[in-house]
């Protein structure tokens, strides 16, 4: 158990940091802690993702010379994607902030809970 | 090979273009040019489709020059074009009908920004419904969330935005699993393509190996996707996020988006997962059991509201439930049950929104059923597309909705365990949806003692009415003709 564990080391600490993300992300009422922890969670998914390519031993695939015999090399799909999941997170990152932003403006507090109250007695007011 | 194996690919592309040039044309070009590729599209797909139909079997697109377990491929068969000749459609009649109210709740600012997010909308539609790779399905989903987010967050009041927050994060929870479900199918498989995906799996799954992470693949997948598609209980986002968005917002999300989610997810299961591994693992079955809690719960919250808009949004949850209680009951009948719905479904919700919109605005904007009494008088066209819509949620003959309970119905017949439960929801769920939207026509068509509101001027209502018209003749005919639809809807399946 303690060995299995031992060689999934990077993957056991991945799930960790994923677990860290997931609880920040569902529990915090602030906004940006919210996107902290989404942050926190996107990371660890690379982390897990770029432990499987990564293989002990052998070299960056990116041929430099005549070595062009594939078992010296690492897997590059899951750099490839790990570039493609981190394009996807800066792009909602960004938009989940300007939200922020914009709520700030309006209400002056970053706690959802105050700003659904306050945007429930508008509502209230409104009719 | 015909030439039109490639219109996949073109619409794609081209309306990323459209996307692209929408954001530095001004308002009215960027529409023109949205509702033109739009209708592009839709034309191409219907060619696709009467091509594949033909063929008869499903065709694998190879795109760049990598082949088989490499590279990235689309599959065309009939289904899909279908699904994506249905989803134009719907999308156009969209942007025509909320045409009014766009107007009004962006204002003068850079309104063609939203006609370059509902082309982006629909570039991802497009990609989940044809795509054969689970990674390119990630980014359209993560492509799609944004941009639905954007036809959100542009209607500028503190309740949209913080709507849009909340389904924000719902829908990146949703994706940051399925990633890690890719991720772990990926781990064990090493294949992102879907058929050798089927075939690993296949063989793993009779081997006996690696059983938990598998299973604990699929089920992150399936959360994913259900979380994102707002399934019981994750439907929680869903009144505030219908509700205050404007409402081609509204019809876009709750007929299309989340649809789009779950036709991804019905080809994950025939393409990738396998309907041996995935019915034989039993993840249906907890699909099957929040199905039809979220019918009976989503009804009941849609009785208590007071709003048009939430009341709507809420059914939509309860009609998300039967699509997945058909997906849950068994893989031929019961899915070609969940198809059915979901094209009858992305044609009445859109139609229920749109025609709310306008109905609200003849009683002066109020939101309320007090205010709405009588509300068909002064705006015939929004009575009618209402009428038809909710008459179709409830489940009339001559509409779609009938025939989707039909359906339902005889797929229950199927499954000993199930039979009973299934009949017993439908019965409850159509009483139910019986109470409020009998009750809001009711309203409707219920002169008030005090003066009615005037008739709305015709000329501004010209988009909605073509919009309204052509949603309610479609649900009709679909309704009355649904024959050929199922056949094809059986045949489709059959070459997933």
């Amino acid at each position: 158990m303690l060995q299995t564990l031992w060689e999934n080391r990077i993957q056991c600490v991945a799930v960790l940091i994923f677990a860290v993300g997931f609880s920040t992300l569902l529990l915090h009422r602030n906004l940006v802690k919210k996107i902290i922890g989404l942050n926190i969670m996107d990371t660890a998914a690379y982390l897990f993702l770029t432990s499987i390519g990564y293989i002990r031993g052998r070299l960056a695939p990116i041929i430099v010379g005549t070595d062009t015999d594939p078992s010296h090399y690492a897997n590059p799909l899951p750099a490839g994607l790990v570039l493609t999941g981190i394009v996807v997170s800066v792009s909602v990152t960004a938009l989940m902030l300007a939200l922020t932003i914009r709520l700030y403006d309006q209400y002056h507090t970053l706690n959802l809970d105050e700003i659904y109250y306050m945007a429930l007695r508008e509502q209230e007011g409104g009719q | 090979m015909s030439f039109s194996v490639n219109f996949p690919l073109f619409c794609i592309v081209g309306s990323l273009l459209t996307a692209v040039v929408s954001s530095v044309l001004g308002d009215r070009w960027a529409r023109r040019v949205c509702m033109a590729m739009v209708s592009v599209v839709a034309v191409l797909n219907g060619v696709l489709l009467g091509y594949l139909t033909g063929l008869g079997r499903s065709v694998s697109y190879t795109m760049g020059h990598y082949p088989h377990p490499w590279g990235n491929e689309l599959t065309l068969d009939s289904l899909e074009a279908l699904v994506s000749v249905v989803f134009s459609l719907v999308l156009l009649l969209c942007l025509l009908g909320g045409k009014a109210q766009l107007q009004r709740d962006l204002g003068d600012r850079k309104r063609n920004l939203y006609y370059v997010m509902a082309a982006l909308v629909q570039t991802s539609l497009l990609a989940l419904v044809y795509t054969n790779d689970v990674f390119t399905g990630y980014v359209f989903i993560e492509i799609c969330t944004i941009a639905s987010c954007g036809l959100l967050m542009i209607r500028q009041i503190g309740r949209t935005t913080l709507a849009s927050v909340r389904y924000m994060i719902f829908s990146l929870i949703g994706s940051g699993l399925f990633m890690l479900g890719v991720v772990f199918l990926y781990n064990i498989t090493g294949h992102l393509l879907m058929p050798e995906l089927k075939q690993t799996l296949a063989d793993l799954w009779q081997s006996g190996l690696y059983r938990a992470p598998l299973l604990t693949g699929m089920s992150l997948i399936t959360i994913g996707l259900a979380i994102k598609s707002g399934l019981f209980p994750f439907h929680f986002w869903m009144p505030d996020t219908y509700g205050y968005a404007t409402p081609s917002s509204a019809g876009i999300l709750s007929g299309l988006v989340s649809k789009g989610y779950i036709f991804l997810l019905l080809k994950l299961i025939f393409r990738a997962f396998g309907t041996q591994v995935f019915y034989g693992a039993g993840i249906h079955h907890i699909l099957y059991l929040l199905g039809v809690i979220g019918m009976v719960v989503g009804s009941v919250s849609a009785i208590r509201e007071d709003d048009i808009f939430r009341m709507v949004a809420y059914s939509s949850a309860a009609q998300i439930g039967y699509i997945y209680m058909g997906i849950g009951i068994s893989p031929d009948l019961g899915v070609t049950a969940a198809v059915y719905h979901i094209l009858t479904h992305a044609i009445t919700k859109p139609a229920l929104f749109l025609a709310s919109a306008q109905l609200t605005d003849g009683a002066g904007g109020s939101k309320r059923f007090r205010e709405l009494q009588g509300a068909a008088y002064s705006n015939w066209v929004a009575g009618l597309g209402f009428s038809v819509g909710a008459l179709s949620m409830i489940g009339l003959p001559f509409t779609m909705g009938l025939i989707a309970k039909y359906l339902f119905a005889r797929a229950a017949f199927q499954s000993e365990l199930k039979m009973i439960p299934t009949l017993v929801v439908l019965g409850i769920s159509t009483v139910l949806n019986t109470l409020y939207f009998a009750r809001t026509i009711l309203r409707l068509y219920n002169r008030p003692k005090r003066k009615l509101a005037k008739p709305c001027p015709v000329r501004r209502q010209i988009p909605y009415a073509v919009s309204a018209l052509v949603l309610s003749g479609m649900n009709l005919l679909l309704g009355i003709v649904a024959q050929p639809l199922i056949s094809m809807i059986e045949q489709g399946l059959k070459q997933f």
